[in-house]
């Protein structure tokens, strides 16, 4: 059965609101999704009622807000499947997450010589940490090619992997193109010369159904906001034999067992990687988002998805001067495009004007862009409260930007 | 010739035909893009490049007779279209001038979030470039 649009819509408030006199198409999913009721009532709930700091209080505040804040982790270990809430640890977002890996794990493992495979369809926080782990240590960093469709090239990526490979560091679902690739394929060739796999999530984890065992990734990073929670929040996965050998992330509290002024010894995981009082409000709303998501289904709303891409493919392909970007055969609900020799930032304010929301740019993704040989394109990325009717309005825009410079 | 004021509450009143439309707003800075002059090719230098992370901008300018005179463009229509209005502004006029100038033209066509973001934008670096350039020909003038 289908969902109905409506009513998830009515569960996202700030979906109803005109824009310069327009009602509201929000295509910019891909950056951050609205949030639904129920999570903006849990961050008040907390803040009403539960606000206190967790894991050390002696007193009946403390302990609620801890048991929810632990929940949270347990949701999230159901979320990705992953076989204990201890190799849950909370970020700030993806981003963090990813440098998490290279400050600890690529410091101790990462040696001279060594390479660190990523792929030209990388968002610069999937680039940029490695540059920087590879300079400081005089690794190699090796990037996996794409074909013209946006889909990296597999036997290439195979050739770039040897023993000298530690790491592969791969996004699963691409931001700019919406490209899914093949990472389980991905992962057993690392694996099978030693190397471990960290997916970036950050696009795939509102999508697709994540589980970690099945995949066999050694890290799963993404971020809350992108799949309708609060903002300023992430979760880095890992599996517990090889956090263990890790060294802590950041020194401060919760991340200690015993403090001497001699000499410290650390938590166990998951807090040996949460230093500080960790963002509590956020992780306790962050189950309501994640609620939200199980309610409907994952293949419920990748279905929706998958159907709103395709529509939306067939009807502005039609269009004379759309010129898509990305057209891999496996994509989440990203359509990235360009029109005629417009800049994407002319096409982006105009949407605008008709109080349609997308994203204009290079998408933090320049090398991908160089690829393709253009500066940036123009995202609109679908979520399921989105509809129809409201890609009819971006056909719709689109056509009359592209009739004016047809002219 | 007219004073800056003038010449913005001008520009406001060409504007107000277009009503609240945003659209329309938009189409008729990208026409008013196309009467830029144009820009000497060889000047597309990097030396002359205002780098936003959305648009760039090339801006050079001279002084003739005491008067500071711009020729500018960017690689969007958007911006080109209020360049053209800026340097309608601003143009053949004396450092001071340019200097004291209280712009507030973008804001009143409706067009101010281009200016919030400076960083998505060149425009917003290229007023303050503008600026900068009239108070060096002015130092040199008073040297």
């Amino acid at each position: 059965m289908g969902l109905d649009i409506a009513k998830i819509r009515d569960q996202f408030p700030v979906l109803h609101q005109e824009v310069h006199g327009k009602p509201l198409v929000y295509f910019d999913n891909a950056a951050t999704t609205q949030k639904p009721q129920s999570v903006l009532n849990a961050l008040t709930q907390y803040y009403q009622n539960d606000n206190s700091n967790i894991h050390r209080g002696a007193h009946a505040l403390a302990d609620r807000a801890t048991h929810y804040f632990e929940k949270t982790r347990e949701v999230v270990q159901n979320f990705i499947n992953a076989r204990e809430s201890a190799e849950v640890i909370f970020t700030k977002g993806t981003t963090e997450g990813i440098n998490l890996v290279a400050s600890t794990f690529g410091r101790k493992f990462v040696k001279e010589g060594d390479e660190i495979i990523i792929s030209t369809l990388e968002h610069h926080s999937n680039i940029v940490p490695w540059q920087m782990l590879c300079e400081e240590k005089g690794a190699l960093l090796k990037i996996i090619p794409i074909n013209e469709a946006g889909e990296i090239i597999f036997e290439e990526y195979e050739k770039l992997l040897s023993p000298k490979t530690k790491l592969v560091s791969i996004v699963h679902a691409s931001n700019a193109l919406g490209t899914i690739n093949p990472v389980k394929r991905v992962i057993e060739a690392a694996h099978a010369v030693g190397a471990k796999v960290l997916l970036d999530g950050a696009q795939s984890s509102s999508h697709l159904h994540i589980d970690v065992q099945d995949l066999d990734c050694d890290f799963f990073a993404f971020s809350a906001h992108k799949l309708y929670g609060p903002t300023g929040l992430g979760v880095l996965y890992g599996k517990r034999d090889v956090f263990e050998t890790m060294p802590p992330y950041q020194g401060g509290g919760e991340m200690i067992k015993e403090v001497t002024f001699e000499k410290t010894t650390f938590n166990e995981i998951p807090f040996k990687f949460e230093a500080g009082t960790p963002n509590i409000a956020d992780v306790i709303a962050f189950k309501s988002a994640i609620d939200f998501i199980n309610e409907l289904g994952k293949d419920a709303i990748k279905s929706h998805e998958d159907e709103l891409l395709a529509y939306a493919n067939e009807h502005l392909n039609q269009i004379k001067g759309f010129i898509p970007i990305g057209t891999a055969k496996e994509k989440v609900s990203v359509l990235s495009f360009n029109i005629n020799d417009m800049h994407p930032f002319d096409v982006g304010m105009m949407l605008d004007a008709n109080g349609i929301a997308v994203r204009t740019g290079h998408h933090c993704t320049q090398p991908l862009m160089k690829r393709f040989g253009i500066e940036g394109t123009v995202r609109a990325s679908f979520s399921v409260y989105n509809s129809k009717s409201e890609i009819d309005k971006l056909v719709e825009g689109v056509r009359r930007i592209a009739r004016i410079k047809n002219k | 010739m007219s004073s800056i004021e003038e010449v913005q509450d001008e520009i406001v009143s060409e504007f107000e035909i277009l009503g609240d439309d945003k659209e329309s707003t938009i189409y008729y800075i990208m026409e008013l893009g196309g009467s830029l002059e144009d820009f000497p090719d060889g000047e597309r230098i990097e030396e002359n490049t205002i780098k936003g992370c959305q648009s760039k901008v090339w801006l050079i300018g001279e002084e003739k007779d005491g008067k500071v005179h711009f020729q500018a463009d960017s690689n969007t229509d958007i911006t080109k279209g209020l360049i053209s209005l800026l340097l309608r502004i601003l143009n053949n006029r004396t450092p001071e001038e340019i200097i004291n100038a209280k712009l507030d033209f973008v804001e009143r066509i409706g067009m101010g979030s281009i200016i919030g973001s400076q960083r998505s934008n060149g425009f917003a670096s290229m007023i303050k470039q503008i600026k900068l350039y009239a108070l060096a020909i002015q130092t040199k003038q008073n040297v």
